[in-house]
């Protein structure tokens, strides 16, 4: 698409996707393993995924349309580093490092030191983008992510992962804004820890800090108000649906 | 810029094709006549250009035709046999699904991936699978009934 537009203009173009070792899906010590070349259709459907972190699964399934998610592969969208998009919200908050291959060896990085901005990454010109590690979170871990979209990509998502003890966070909740600034934002949540997660000044807090961790980007979507406004609506969205999960 | 020949299973019969490497599959398939394949948007948004490559739905118009090669590529003239309409085309016409009949190729290869997967879909399922695929004319209401119906008639 980019080729196509004229933005990007190569001398050779390599397809990497045929390369059967860049299309695993491994569980194994704690990790989700998924291979830079499995597509989000085939991720949407992989039932160790599904196992492993339903949230995961569940934002897969939603990614784009049926046609982005047959062509679509989870390394793509992240080496894009496009802001409209799901996948590197919830990875972030997820905690997931991206595995990187080049001329001088192999490097891990945090999916948000991996973007450093719009179409922007920290991948350098001899690496490839080989695979993406996801921590699988704690039992008593619950991971809620939830979208604006509008077409077929998100304007605003929110990703929350936290643990609750008797209704309470157990810690400050990791909250993850994206779409809505250049790239993801984390939230400052340090006030939050030990906050009754089912209380309405919780969830008003939550909102503020989501809002306050972006500089939301106008555009044909939204203007950058309308934006911010949605990432408060969102962020209690995202928190409604996260206490709501079974415990 | 180089030509190399590929092979590939078009609409179920073997074809051997030399094309160009900038050649999008959505130019390969017209170019050999296959007209019900419309460009429209030209940037994988609209869903018109919707043919299946190895079975998934694919926007052609920004799949190269070189990926195609040893895959199979099915487009809306491979629905029916010539004399009987597929159950997708009959009930899209039994329903008026389409206006202008520009997106509706797309609609059908969309729709056509969904039942070979999902014989028997719920509205919502149908609704959710077809959201990339435009329609300027209908409303989507009667798209979403000529699928449904379309799957009724298939899973009898």
């Amino acid at each position: 698409m980019a080729m196509k537009m004229g933005v990007l203009r190569t001398r050779h173009l390599i397809d990497v996707k045929p390369i059967e070792a860049l299309r695993e899906i491994r569980l194994a010590g704690g990790t989700l393993t998924i291979g830079a070349g499995v597509t989000h259709w085939v991720l949407e459907r992989d039932r160790t995924v599904a196992g492993a972190i339903p949230a995961f699964s569940e934002m897969e399934h939603n990614v784009a349309n049926v046609r982005v998610r047959a062509a679509g592969t989870l390394g793509g969208n992240i080496a894009f580093a496009e802001p409209h998009a799901d996948p590197p919200t919830l990875l972030a908050a997820l905690g997931a490092r991206v595995v990187l291959e080049g001329s001088s060896g192999r490097r891990a990085l945090a999916v948000d030191e991996f973007i450093t901005g719009m179409y922007q990454t920290a991948l350098g010109s001899d690496e490839v983008l080989v695979a993406v590690e996801i921590p699988v979170p704690a039992r008593a871990t619950r991971v809620a992510y939830t979208k604006f979209q509008i077409l077929e990509r998100p304007s605003v998502g929110v990703a929350i992962v936290a643990s609750l003890r008797e209704g309470r966070f157990a810690d400050a909740p990791t909250v993850v804004v994206g779409a809505a600034d250049e790239m993801p934002r984390r939230a400052d949540t340090r006030d939050l820890a030990g906050a009754d997660a089912r209380a309405a000044d919780t969830a008003h807090a939550l909102g503020a800090a989501a809002q306050r961790a972006v500089e939301p980007v106008g555009d044909l979507a939204g203007s950058a108000e309308y934006k911010r406004h949605l990432v408060g609506v969102f962020a209690r969205r995202t928190l409604a649906s996260l206490v709501a999960q079974a415990a | 810029m180089a030509d190399r020949e590929i092979a590939l299973r078009l609409n179920g019969a073997r074809r051997r094709v030399t094309v160009g490497d900038h050649l999008t599959l959505s130019d390969l398939v017209r170019s050999l006549g296959l007209l019900g394949t419309k460009v429209s948007c030209d940037m994988q948004v609209c869903g018109a250009c919707t043919v299946l490559l190895d079975g998934r739905p694919v926007s052609s118009c920004t799949t190269l035709a070189v990926e195609a090669d040893g895959r199979s590529v099915d487009t809306v003239e491979g629905l029916s046999d010539g004399r009987t309409l597929h159950p997708l085309q009959t009930s899209f016409i039994a329903h008026a699904a389409f206006q202008c009949g520009f997106c509706t190729p797309g609609m059908l290869m969309s729709a056509k991936a969904l039942l070979d997967e999902t014989p028997s879909p719920d509205a919502e399922t149908v609704k959710r699978w077809m959201d990339g695929n435009i329609c300027r004319c209908t409303g989507y209401e009667t798209i979403v009934e000529a699928v449904l119906d379309a799957a009724k008639a298939t899973s009898r």
